[in-house]
């Protein structure tokens, strides 16, 4: 499958990577302190930031993933923006931000400290930095392997080149040369992909003659006609989609916890606003990244659908997972093999740069996230406290030194146990599904104790193990992929049997998130308060004064700009129904 | 902070779009072009990329005639 790229590809690879190490050279001279390295100073302007906050998170499991989805699901795909993305990222705007950036704690693990104790702040902390860093492993790992079957690349070297990029512009200009890399990497990658779009919808013949070839993908594995170009009309029951998901799980599970619990929580995205230059500029940071990511099916969803439509059409030009039909198609090669089919030499080199862009701001995301958490949340906290800003700018660079290897590491990890892998991000799973909770109480119930949201966030991961024990979707193997309590308890029949992993997760995260808002308000109520209203203004709702946008023009408003969204939003699956 | 963020932007898709120009002037006849839907997508993309690069340029020149408040 190996292909050869021609001199001017290598150019175009080389001229991007020389402007990214060149902006993290020119940002160095502003690097005078920790602010300045961990959080930007707070000098950035909203337009840089809501593209950053966009871009940190177009990592590999976006622009891969999600036409590897396209391919997979159709239409259907469009849910984990319209549905999974957009409403939270306007919460975030209009309710959140105001407490992140008004308490002006400098992370979310912070905030978690300010408005509850010590303890929680420290199982978000170091569970955060352990997920971070495996994550920005595993994105490395994904792009190594990517570019070892495809351009015959060696697997070292790869692992090498990108991680010593990411680490000479983070080491130099710290989150900001994070962040303006992160809206050249948007650029780079809406730029490379957009001919690609063009290009393949012309040659399948538009939208309405994609739609009659995406008939027969549906048909051929047992679904109605339309099921691939629709994204609502299937999702009455589990077994009328090719996700084995029903509405209730979609809006729910993903819309609402995995959703909310990742926007608003995640530092990672949100510290993207938290650099913001003041704090309407930090509250139309999700808004301005929630225009184009609405847009975004069209750049990474369309193609995946086009090259199944075209595949099932004869051009079989998709291989086969390990080169085995057996096995099926690899639908991860979509967004490459479409790149290799429609993309001449020149135009190619543009292409797999924003390919490479899209890992390498992925990457760069978590590494800055877990350097500002190491440094505040871990270190500053529990191991060297009271000693100077230098000192903790110095250790924000080894930091980052310390992340982008264990980073490497993690990734050859991945490429040698890729079960290891899975059951590192099983647990993350776990930890993360209920954490929306805890901040949805603690901003918004100013009775929520320190006590009732530790033990809250204990008992949602706790609950959410125990569910993955006793649930196991159609066809898979007792063990990670779930069953296993099941399994060792001896019970005949499975008490939770799913369609599909898609299902068996979206209600893993309901039954978490579920578990830890019961048991923290419980507890909550059994305990007494450790904060008084007043060490709470500015951390909950009723206690913090509101900010007000009067004055701005209404496309500064956030409150207006939100329901805008909102209803594009609308509009769009309606659209699509 | 004095940096402006078009600069670097500017500069970059403006040398992607020349360089990408150059190159589909010089290949307009090539068989290349027939995976592209017999579209020179090297010439037609790269002044659509010159184009964006030459108006990021722009507003940074603009922006630094600005006075400083």
């Amino acid at each position: 499958m190996s292909i050869q790229l021609a001199a001017i590809d290598y150019v175009i690879l080389c001229t991007y990577f020389v402007f990214v190490i060149g902006i993290g050279w020119a940002l160095k001279r502003y690097m005078k302190g920790s602010t300045d390295f961990f959080l930007s100073g707070r000098s950035i302007p909203a337009w840089v930031t809501g593209l950053a906050f966009l871009s940190a998170n177009l990592g590999a499991q976006e622009v891969i993933g999600m036409a590897a989805s396209g391919a997979k699901y159709g239409a259907m795909t469009s849910h984990f923006y319209w549905v999974g993305a957009i409403p939270a990222m306007v919460f975030l705007a209009i309710f959140m931000m105001p407490f992140y950036y008004g308490s002006r704690a400098r992370s979310v693990p912070e905030y978690l400290k300010l408005r509850f104790d010590e303890k929680t702040r420290g199982f978000n902390a170091i569970s955060f930095a352990v997920m971070t860093i495996f994550s920005s492993g595993i994105s490395l790992h994904a792009l190594a392997k990517l570019l070892e079957i495809l351009l015959g690349w060696n697997y070292d070297a790869c692992i090498a080149i990108s991680a010593s990029i990411v680490l000479v512009y983070i080491f130099l200009g710290g989150l900001t040369s994070a962040i303006y890399n992160e809206v050249l990497q948007f650029f780079m990658i809406v730029l490379g992909f957009s001919p690609l779009v063009y290009l393949a919808l012309k040659d399948v013949g538009g939208w309405a003659a994609l739609k009659e070839k995406l008939i027969p993908v549906a048909t051929s594995q047992g679904f109605e006609a339309g099921t691939w170009s629709a994204s609502w009309a299937h999702l009455g029951s589990t077994t009328a989609n090719p996700m084995g998901v029903e509405w209730f799980g979609m809006v729910m599970g993903l819309g609402f916890v995995l959703s909310f619990g990742y926007w608003c929580t995640d530092f990672l995205v949100v510290q993207r606003a938290m650099a913001a230059n003041s704090m309407s500029a930090a509250r139309r940071t999700p808004l301005i990244a929630a225009v184009p990511k609405m847009l975004f099916p069209i750049l990474v969803i369309l193609p995946g659908m086009i090259a199944i439509a075209l595949y099932q059409g004869g051009d079989k030009f998709l291989p086969f997972v390990d080169h085995d039909p057996a096995k099926g198609i690899d639908y991860n090669m979509t967004i490459p093999m479409m790149l290799v089919k429609y993309f001449p030499a020149g135009l190619l080199g543009v292409g797999f740069t924003a390919l490479m862009a899209s890992f390498m701001s992925g990457m760069a995301g978590n590494v800055t996230a877990f350097n500002t958490v190491w440094t505040y949340d871990i270190y500053q906290s529990y191991i060297a406290p009271k000693k100077s800003d230098n000192h903790y700018l110095w250790m924000g660079r080894w930091a980052t030194v310390f992340g982008i290897l264990v980073s490497v590491g993690a990734a050859y990890l991945a490429s040698k146990f890729n079960n290891i892998m899975d059951m590192l991000q099983l647990v993350f799973g776990f930890v993360n599904a209920p954490l929306f909770a805890t901040f949805l109480l603690g901003m918004f119930w100013r009775r929520s104790t320190g006590h009732g949201a530790f033990f809250g966030l204990v008992g949602g991961t706790v609950g959410a193990a125990l569910f993955h024990g006793l649930a196991l979707s159609k066809g898979a193997a007792v063990g990670i992929k779930g069953g296993w309590l099941a399994h060792t308890l001896g019970l005949q029949t499975l008490p939770f049997p799913f369609h599909s992993e898609m299902a068996q997760n979206f209600w893993m995260a309901i039954v978490a998130w579920t578990s830890c808002f019961v048991l923290t308000i419980v507890i909550s109520l059994a305990t007494v308060r450790n904060k008084t209203d007043e060490e709470l203004k500015g951390l909950v709702y009723s206690l913090t004064p509101k900010p007000k946008s009067e004055n701005e023009p209404w496309y500064q408003q956030p409150v207006t700009v939100g329901i805008l969204v909102l209803a594009a939003t609308v509009v769009l699956n309606i659209l699509f129904w | 902070m004095n940096f402006d963020l078009r600069l670097p932007i500017g500069l970059m898709f403006s040398l992607f779009g020349l360089l990408l120009t150059a190159y589909g002037a010089l290949t307009r006849s090539s068989k290349i072009y027939e995976r592209s839907l017999g579209i020179n997508v090297n010439f037609w993309w790269g002044l659509a990329l010159l184009v964006f690069g030459g108006t990021m340029l722009l507003l940074a020149w603009r922006a630094s005639k600005q006075p400083k408040t």
